[in-house]
């Protein structure tokens, strides 16, 4: 166990370093001038005033010590004072955004966590009922046929299936409308009597005791979370249904009905609890990979998180952005998914003995 | 299994070890490509979600190559724009009629309709661009980068894979860390960034999208081809060529590789659904491919402006939208059907 946790913390640095030098070398085809966002807000419009902030932020300095400078910052020779270095958390400006990268995200990322929370509930629950109903009743009709819609689902794209519930349940019915938040709700949010404790806009109207606020947002959530929904149950269909065939076959379970023990009680608990754990890492990389941002679902839902803030900077090539908001996407990725690599051994002995 | 020592009671033993006598007659295609590529074969044309996907499949490549006839072009030096009927905002339903600009009438049109007037048959979207048009001329987009970008990855992830595996070691190691760093960054993210960065330098083509696809899109492919060819190594027959001295390379590409490649290029079959969903969500997203090309992602982001109408101007999203979920759901149900045929426990049953 220890020398597995071990071996999966030295990969830590390596990928945290190889993220960082990706990054990097992404900026390398920008123009220095461009590459200024990394330091500076604006350029003045005035003769020389281009090179004069090159060589002040070592734009033209050799890779490896713009590559130190751009993780560490640098300290700017006019003012004296530390500039950049996305160590420190200054990711640079965000033309798009007109604030700091940084302020960005701390701006954005609530409404993707909440999103994520939401989202995980429904996905995990229903996929894993539906993955072990398929497999109970292997070759029978319901596992013919959400097999059939598990291969319609994975061949549905997010924007397209968003595209249509929109047209269907907004445009249509007036049922759930995108977006966070209605007006009035982000009215009573903005005023002075609302008290923000989480930014997460369902807890924070819980707390304060406004159940039309939280019914608001919830109504915004449900269409999001209905298309992350379907993608992510597909997936969880095929893994714990093959998971679940393969337990079913194993000679515990036929010594359980052997003895005459029930057949629910061999799925619910001879089963169950073993085929669970393979799909306990997917689980994890889909809770991660949620937290992410994502990218598609919050632009057709014009939901402000940081996916939707990276395609908008995209859009409008506004790269120390997007590069930003990755590196920042990248980091998260990279300790959560250490953190469910660890948990999977804590729950599998063969993954620790191996 | 001694049956055929006794040539002279065919007809007894037939009756009495059923599985050892094989009456089956061999035909000349079996002979040709072996019996398991032809249990593959078919396997593909008899389950009935591999045909479905091939029927789709076959619709589209129909489709795509019949492009300049279906929907002709108005300017044939330039046939991926879609033409435009004037630039008015509001998009205008199916049928109604063709005003500025007209392309062409297709060849099919009047004798079909018995009319010489061209109408927009799927109406247009915002900026009159014909959703007709865009979606008949898609269908070359999505196999030009679909079988491009499927190519190129595979051919990377089998350079990098085939390296690694067969070198081992250190070099084993490091490209394995380097597919891992690559992989940290979800697709969509890493071919979003990539997409935005080559943007300024290659101009607003479909290039930026096709590299940034590309450059994130090889590593599933390394990892497979490494552990096929891992596993293939320790067989007999490759320590026997190498006790006789052939050389690394022919042993790579003559013995190793032909059979260590099938799994992968299954996986590729299904993956090429996956890389036209994501070149489509670039395009919708707004990154690399220019405003008006002829892709249906393209389409589709025009439909962003419009989500409060979508009740009315729904032939934006409906169109361009089922052409791409038929065009990868072909492509997926052939690569579920393969996945079936080549698993090793169905092997032999056919």
């Amino acid at each position: 166990m220890t020398a597995y946790i071990i071996r999966r913390l030295l990969l830590l640095p390596v990928l945290l370093v190889g993220v960082t030098i990706i990054i990097f070398a992404m900026l390398q085809f920008l123009t220095p001038v461009e590459r200024s966002a990394l330091y500076v807000r604006d350029i003045p419009h005035t003769e020389g005033a281009i090179e004069g902030i090159i060589k002040r932020y070592g734009l033209d300095e050799p890779l490896p010590v713009q590559y130190w400078r751009w993780l560490v910052g640098r300290i700017d020779p006019v003012t004296g004072e530390r500039v950049g270095g996305v160590l420190r958390g200054d990711l640079g400006w965000s033309r798009v955004g007109s604030q700091s990268v940084i302020n960005l995200i701390k701006q954005r990322f609530p409404a993707t966590l909440e999103l994520a929370l939401w989202a995980v509930g429904p996905i995990i629950l229903i996929g894993l009922w539906l993955g072990v109903k398929a497999a109970v009743n292997h070759n029978k009709p319901f596992d013919q046929i959400s097999r059939i819609l598990a291969i319609f689902a994975s061949s549905f794209p997010v924007f397209v299936f968003g595209l249509l519930v929109l047209m269907i349940f907004y445009a249509n019915l007036r049922w759930f409308p995108p977006g966070r938040i209605s007006d009035w709700a982000n009215v009573v949010i903005s005023s002075g009597e609302f008290r923000t404790y989480t930014h997460l806009i369902t807890v924070d109207a819980l707390l304060n005791g406004r159940f039309d606020i939280f019914l608001d947002a919830l109504r915004h959530l449900i269409l999001p979370i209905l298309t992350l929904s379907y993608v992510n149950w597909a997936t969880f269909l095929r893994v714990t249904r093959s998971s679940m065939l393969e337990t079913l076959r194993q000679d515990y379970v036929t010594t359980a009905r052997a003895k005459g023990v029930a057949e629910r009680d061999v799925i619910n608990k001879h089963a169950r609890p073993n085929a669970l754990i393979p799909v306990a890492t997917l689980a994890g990389f889909q809770v991660v990979g949620l937290l992410g941002g994502v990218v598609i679902t919050e632009t057709v839902f014009t939901y402000p998180g940081v996916g939707s803030a990276a395609a908008a900077a995209a859009q409008q090539l506004d790269v120390v952005t997007v590069l930003g908001l990755a590196l920042f996407n990248g980091f998260i990725l990279i300790v959560a998914n250490l953190i469910v690599d660890i948990l999977y051994a804590v729950i599998d002995p063969r993954v620790r003995l191996a | 299994m001694t049956t055929t020592t006794k040539p002279d009671a065919p007809s007894l033993e037939h009756e009495l070890l059923p599985e050892t006598i094989s009456t089956r007659k061999i035909g000349r295609l079996e002979r040709l490509v072996g019996p398991e590529s032809y249990r593959v074969l078919r396997g593909l044309v008899t389950t009935p979600t591999s045909v479905a996907g091939l029927i789709l499949i076959a619709i589209f490549t129909i489709v795509a190559l019949a492009a300049p006839w279906i929907a002709p072009p108005a300017r044939a030096n330039n046939p991926y724009d879609i033409p435009r009927d004037g630039f008015s905002p509001d998009p205008r339903p199916p049928m109604s009629e063709w005003k500025r600009n007209q392309p062409p009438l297709p060849a099919w049109w009047e004798p079909v309709m018995g009319t010489e007037e061209w109408v927009h048959l799927m109406g247009t979207a915002s900026g009159q661009y014909d959703i007709f048009y865009g979606v008949i001329w898609g269908t070359r987009t999505a196999y030009k980068t679909g079988l491009v970008i499927t190519l190129a990855v595979l051919l990377i992830g089998l350079l990098v894979g085939s390296v690694s595996a067969f070198y081992g070691g250190l070099l084993d190691n490091i490209l394995m860390r380097i597919v891992d760093v690559f992989l940290t960054l979800p697709f969509i993210m890493a071919a979003l960034i990539t997409a935005a960065v080559l943007t300024p330098r290659l101009g607003r083509t479909i290039l930026p999208a096709v590299f940034a696809l590309i450059a994130f899109g090889w590593m599933s492919y390394a990892r497979l081809i490494r552990g096929d060819i891992l596993t293939v190594r320790e067989r007999d027959y490759i320590l026997a060529a190498r006790v006789i001295g052939v050389k690394d390379y022919k042993i790579m590409l003559k013995h190793i590789l032909p059979n260590a490649i099938f799994p992968t290029l299954v996986y590729a079959s299904a993956g090429i659904g996956e890389i036209v969903i994501i070149f489509a969500a670039l395009s919708f997203l707004g990154v690399g491919t220019p405003v008006g090309y002829a892709d249906w992602g393209q389409l589709l982001s025009f439909a962003r402006n419009w989500i409060t109408n979508l009740a009315d101007y729904w032939y934006i999203v409906v169109f361009p939208g089922f052409a791409l979920v038929f065009f990868v759901l072909g492509w997926n149900l052939l690569g579920d059907a393969f996945r079936d045929i080549l698993d090793p426990k169905m092997r032999g049953k056919s």
